[in-house]
């Protein structure tokens, strides 16, 4: 199909485009990489009346370290992700989950910026910023604001961005010497959305983790950060404890069905991640064993 | 405000100035604008890969693209990496391993896999199926493609299959 | 047993010097492929062209109450907005309908619904615009009022009292029925020391060639031509029934199809659509062009393989299969597709369950139903998928019951390598097959000892792989009992004509058609072969109804076998003609001469007398200069048809290797294997990617591929990223071997190899799945096998 037609404006910088914005508001839609927004438009399941280009806003491009924060751009690219030096050092969850999105030719395009904005439930990007405690930064008519990712996302498709906003940045705070990751995900096929998955950031501190985000995706209308990992702190996790926070897990998810999975299988499929998760952060496989 | 939109851009080496509405997505323009059919359309959703193409240098789904987008880039399609001689060694291990039936995939397949060649030099089988995972063909079943692409990153590497 | 050659001048054709018979020689013309310069009817353009996009149906069963038009035909760059009821003054409709195919029966069906539409997707009016982009602005202004009526969705309850009658002038919604009843099945049963049966249930598929339906019509009103550009695999079908219906002769209607993205099957059927467009272009007196956007094809290009079917074994102790009894039920569209209708998929369920087995006794049902949802008809290996994972899946399972390995009941039970010609059970007729020795050939390819060893050993440590093994026949080199008989107007013949052109090179003209497989290949190596003459001098000119004979085409894998004859005996004509030519010029005498590498050359020594150019430029140039009499013929033409058996049948086995994770129900796809008997082989790597291209079809079977229609008959996942098609990542290394009993029907001895990857792939899956779950007493039967049904199967969740 070929999508409606539309007028088109290439923003001059980030005011102009908040002006457009504000000028058009519901009517226009921001374009960024494009790879979530132009096969919607192409299927006409969305007919904005303007497109606002933000492509050419270089301010919103680079990935910087200062005043303690890794700073990545909005229009940081999913490929740019998987080559950054800095990001490397000091956000790798993010790199292994951009192995994981889509394809090649789609990560040279999609932005973070617009991954976070368009906040697809079964996305990877929008979990893995919760797990590393990121700030989502937007600018709007009223200047700029900053939004904990934990409380960014509100439902399908849905974020605090308001339509008269543009998201233009995210920070994380830098890697501290005791940071570990995990990322997987279950998916039909190679860069397929993901049924379920997980993304985590945990402190170990010898044989114990003394922080722990793990971040669901595919489970509900939104990421979905666990509680049932509490009982896990500072503490020698054995395989009754990992157990009993399998059961909370049980407990807190109430994954949606759909034509891919079930919301058992989900359940499922979530509690076999969180026992990867804790074995392989804790270094320790025979967590992950015969617990099921 | 619907209404055509000049751009400038390099496609193939050469340099095109022109007129389009902004709703012509790339692989559209490329096609019908300027009769460079060699990039195919397959689902217009982003999914299949028919229609990659490479811009500054990097493989894109021109049907995720917009031809306005494109003003200032520089724009490579199959015909242009084929009348370089570009890809030649890799179209001819194409030929020889029969890793095309119909070629409705092939232009954009031989894109993504000169894409990985010229970023590795030894890919391994599973990184080669890796590097084209998005790129749907009903016809050969891969194989025959994985083989025409390692025997090609082989001979590259100097070294004999 | 199978190698030996029963003709000697089979031999002196397929060995001559220089031949390319047998070789993997590459196809001639890639280039344009990959160059991006291929011919693709979606890439044509012709002048004053139009393009028409079709209002569909948003309901699956509705009444047309009203169609307004009048705010599409204002918007910018529309030509002309058209009904069903306008267009029928062009077109007539049709019945899909064969008369040999018993008690089938199906209701008229119009090229644009008029008054009724009967699924989701089905067109109700047409919108002809200056672009693609400008029809669909105005389609999406087209206003329709319908009335909803129930839909029947459900096969199993479509023959119910409760459920509507789709067409009530039928009666019923059963559009065919077939029983057969061969042997003494009930008493195999009563006397069976085991008997086994499951439900099989298959997934709803469809083609997704990468490259969509696409048709450029173009009616010349001066010469009263209409010129159909399409892909199509049967030009002179589509010629026929495109006069047919437009009230035109035949001789004013060319089809020309050049470079096909994919087909499979998908291609070779009339669709409403495309009648449609051809309509169109004689109406609006301009080219219109039709392509199908990827939501389009999914809810409109044929689907198949839509069955659920009852199958029992009965067997005995010692590993005897005794009998097999089916019971297959199977929903297709609301009308049996035009013209090869949608019964044939399931009168091949019935004929070729069983078929590789002794086992006399054989009884089956089977019934297809009408339903508002999309048409289904044949697709790559149509109704050997559902059969040979019937047949497979139950043999598996006698043998679970015996306690015996799959192996040894196949080793007991398949027909015997010396046993031919023999019939089936259904009343196939076999020549000459190769069970046994294929069935060795993969078990040595596959070390099937050692993978049993690696999986006891893997599975102590919770690791669960599987072994599976599916046998097949496959039908190829249809005769006119496919079609021809029940009244197509389906060519099962086909014809090369060939000459030697002015500077000595050949052009081949074939009926034959090529997406892909290797057409035009084939034919200029066997060309090339038999007039000893270098392929780069071949020249094949396919698809096209004004430049060739007149032909079936490429389907049913035939191409080879029927098309290929015709090929070698056309050369072999000329070469006879060219030789009595060189006897006359060299006053020497046709048995003393031969031609080798474009020359002709003394038989016995290989001596070059004079070149073909030369030659050529005599006869074409200084005839005066030839023998007094002599009328030189330097072209020839033959056609083919198999005469002495209605289908020339192969077989194969093939195996698969794969892990399931307990845990997570995913399967990973480590190996497979296909040992394929197709008789003479013309290009071995054309013919083994033809079986890989086949098997990952079956491998997208087994574990992915399924049109999910709701309740409501609303195809809910039609698009790329919910209906899952395979992808390199998920798909194993094929590895391939041949075993080869040429036919003796024709000399070139080559049967078809096209379909039967497809055929027995998922049958392969399904029971190395179940092989890995067997310490777990899970048995599943139906496809695809998703990691929920799995896990579902081992009560994990």
């Amino acid at each position: 199909m070929k999508a409606a037609a539309f007028a088109y404006a290439r923003a001059t910088s980030v005011g102009n485009a908040i002006a457009l914005l504000v000028e058009h508001g519901e009517r226009a839609k921001v374009l960024s990489g494009g790879q979530s927004l132009m096969p919607a438009m192409n299927l006409r399941l969305l007919a904005p009346e303007l497109l606002v280009d933000i492509g050419a806003l270089d301010e919103l491009r680079g990935v910087t370290v200062r005043d303690g924060l890794l700073s990545m751009g909005a229009l940081t690219r999913h490929a740019d992700l998987q080559k950054s030096p800095e990001i490397a050092v000091h956000a790798p969850l993010l790199v292994a989950a951009a192995a994981h999105i889509a394809h090649p030719a789609i990560r040279n395009r999609g932005t973070i910026g617009g991954s976070l904005a368009h906040a697809d439930p079964a996305s990877e990007l929008p979990a893995c910023m919760i797990a590393l405690d990121a700030t989502i930064v937007v600018y709007g008519p009223d200047g700029e604001r900053r939004i904990p990712s934990e409380d960014f996302f509100t439902g399908i498709y849905e974020t605090r961005l308001s339509a008269e906003e543009l998201l233009i940045a995210v920070e994380l705070p830098l890697a501290r010497v005791n940071f570990a990751h995990f990322f997987d995900e279950f998916a039909r096929r190679r860069g397929d959305f993901a049924m379920v998955g997980l993304a985590a950031r945990a402190i170990v501190e010898g044989d114990r983790l003394a922080g722990f985000r793990p971040v669901f995706f595919g489970v509900g209308d939104r990421p979905m950060r666990v509680s049932a990992a509490a009982g896990l702190l500072d503490t020698v996790v054995t395989p009754d404890l990992l157990s009993q926070a399998l059961r909370a897990l049980d407990d807190e998810l109430d994954p949606p069905e759909d034509q891919q999975a079930s919301g058992e299988m989900r359940r499922h499929l979530a509690k076999i991640l969180f026992a990867r998760c804790v074995a392989q952060l804790l270094t320790r496989p025979e967590l992950n064993a015969g617990w099921a | 405000m619907t209404a055509v939109l000049s751009i400038s851009l390099d496609v193939n080496g050469e340099r095109v100035e022109t007129r389009v509405f902004p709703r012509t997505n790339l692989a559209d323009f490329l096609r019908e604008q300027l009769k460079l059919a060699g990039t195919h359309v397959g689902c217009e959703h982003g999914v299949c890969g028919a229609c990659t193409v490479r811009v500054n240098g990097e493989i894109v789904r021109s049907c995720l693209m917009l031809a306005v987008q494109a003003d200032g880039t520089s724009v490579e399609t199959i015909e242009g990496l084929s009348d370089s001689g570009e890809i030649s060694d890799l179209q001819n291990a194409f030929r020889e391993r029969n890793a095309l039936q119909c070629g409705f995939c092939t232009p954009a397949m031989l894109m993504a896999a000169q894409d990985l060649l010229k970023d590795e030099a030894e890919p391994d089988r599973a990184r080669i199926r890796e590097h084209l995972s998005g790129n749907y063909c009903r016809c050969t079943g891969y194989q025959a493609i994985v083989d025409a692409v390692e025997a090609t990153a082989r001979a590259r590497k100097g070294r004999r299959p | 047993m199978s190698e030996s050659f029963t003709k000697p001048q089979a031999l002196s054709e397929l060995d001559r010097p220089n031949s390319y018979i047998g070789k993997s020689v590459p196809r001639p013309n890639l280039d344009r492929l990959m160059q991006g310069r291929g011919l693709y009817v979606s890439d044509m353009e012709l002048p004053r062209m139009v393009h028409v996009v079709f209002v569909r149906s948003p309901h699956a069963h509705a009444r047309i109450m009203a169609i307004d038009s009048s705010a599409a035909k204002r918007m910018p760059g529309v030509v002309a907005v058209v009904t069903g009821r306008e267009l029928s003054v062009v077109v007539t409709p049709w019945v899909g309908v064969l008369s040999h195919l018993k008690g089938l029966k199906s209701a008229p069906q119009h090229a644009i619904a008029i008054d009724r539409v009967c699924w989701q997707g089905e067109a109700v009016a047409a919108v002809l615009a200056e672009s693609r982009a400008a029809a669909e602005d105005a389609a999406e202004t087209v206003v329709v009022e319908y009335a909803e009526l129930e839909a029947v969705t459900d096969m199993r309850t479509a023959l119910d009292s409760a459920t509507p009658v789709i067409h009530s002038s039928l009666g019923d919604n059963l559009a065919f029925e077939r029983v057969l009843d061969a042997g003494e099945v009930d008493a195999a049963f009563a006397a069976s020391d085991a008997i086994a049966q499951a439900e099989f249930v298959f997934g709803r598929h469809t083609g997704v060639t990468l490259e969509p339906r696409a048709v450029v019509a173009d009616w010349n009103a001066a010469e009263a031509r209409l010129t159909i550009y399409q892909g199509t695999q049967a030009p002179h079908m589509v010629q026929n029934i495109a006069a047919l219906h437009l009230n035109l002769d035949e001789s004013q209607v060319r089809v020309v199809c050049k470079d096909v993205g994919g087909s499979f099957g998908i291609k070779v059927h009339i669709y409403a659509d495309e009648m449609a467009t051809y309509a169109l272009a004689k109406m609006l007196r301009r080219p219109v062009k039709f392509v199908a956007d990827r939501i389009e094809s999914f809810n409109t290009d044929i689907h198949a393989r839509d069955h659920r079917c009852k199958g029992r074994i009965a067997v005995k102790r010692d590993g005897t299969i005794t009998a097999f009894e089916i019971d297959d039920l199977t929903g297709i569209g609301p009308y049996s597709m035009y013209p090869r209708t949608s019964a044939i998929e399931a009168n091949q369920v019935v004929n070729l369950v069983g078929g590789p087995y002794a086992a006399k006794n054989y009884r089956a049902r089977a019934r297809v139903v009408f339903q508002n949802k999309n048409v289904m008809c044949q697709y790559r290996a149509v109704g050997h998928p559902i059969a040979c994972s019937v047949t497979e899946g139950l043999v598996d399972l006698a043998a679970a019951k015996i306690g015996m390995d799959p192996v040894e009941i196949r080793r007991r039970n398949l027909i015997a390598d010396d046993a031919y010609p023999c019939a089936s059970p259904s009343g196939l007729r076999f020549e000459l097959l190769s069970h046994h020795a294929s069935l060795n050939k993969l078990l040595a390819m596959m070390d099937y000892e050692g993978l049993r060893a690696e999986q006891a050993r893997l599975r102590r440590n919770n690791i669960h792989r599987g072994i599976g093994i599916a046998s097949f026949i496959e039908v190829t080199n249809p005769s006119a009992a496919f079609y021809g008989v029940g009244g197509a107007k389906i060519s099962s013949q086909d014809g090369v004509a060939v000459r030697l052109d002015a500077q000595g090179a050949v052009v081949c003209q074939t009926s034959i058609t090529e997406q892909g497989q290797g057409s035009e290949s084939l034919t200029a190596q066997i060309v090339g072969s038999v007039l000893g003459v270098s392929m780069e001098r071949v020249r094949v000119i396919l698809g096209d109804t004004d430049q060739t004979p007149y032909g079936g085409g490429t389907w049913a894998s035939r191409g080879a076998g029927i098309g290929g004859e015709a090929a070698l005996q056309a050369a072999k004509i000329l070469r006879k003609n060219i030789l009595d030519v060189a006897a006359a010029i060299l006053q020497s005498s046709p048995a003393e001469l031969d031609i080798a590498n474009n020359t002709i050359v003394n038989i016995s020594d290989g001596t070059p007398r004079i070149e073909l150019r030369e030659l050529a430029r005599i006869v074409y140039f200084r005839p005066d200069t030839l023998p007094p009499g002599l009328q030189p013929e330097l072209m020839a033409t033959r056609h083919f048809v198999p005469r002495q058996y209605p289908f020339a049948f192969t077989n194969g086995v093939q195996a698969s290797w794969l892990e399931v994770d307990t845990d997570t129900g995913f399967v990973k796809l480590l190996r497979h294997w296909v040992v394929e008997d197709c008789g003479t082989i013309i290009n071995p790597q054309l013919v083994d990617e033809q079986i890989r291209g086949g098997v990952v079809q079956g491998l997208g079977a087994a574990l992915f591929e399924k049109c999910i229609y709701d309740e409501r008959g609303q195809l809910t996942n039609a698009n790329m990223a919910d209906y899952l098609v395979p992808m390199p990542c998920e798909m194993p290394d094929i590895d391939i071997g041949h075993v080869v009993s040429p036919t003796a029907e024709s000399e070139l001895g080559a049967k078809g190899a096209g379909e039967a990857g497809t055929a027995g792939a998922a049958a392969a899956v399904a029971n190395a799945v179940n092989d890995a779950l067997k310490p777990f007493g899970a048995i599943i039967t139906e496809i695809p096998l998703t990691p929920q049904l799995i896990l579902t199967a081992l009560r994990r969740i």
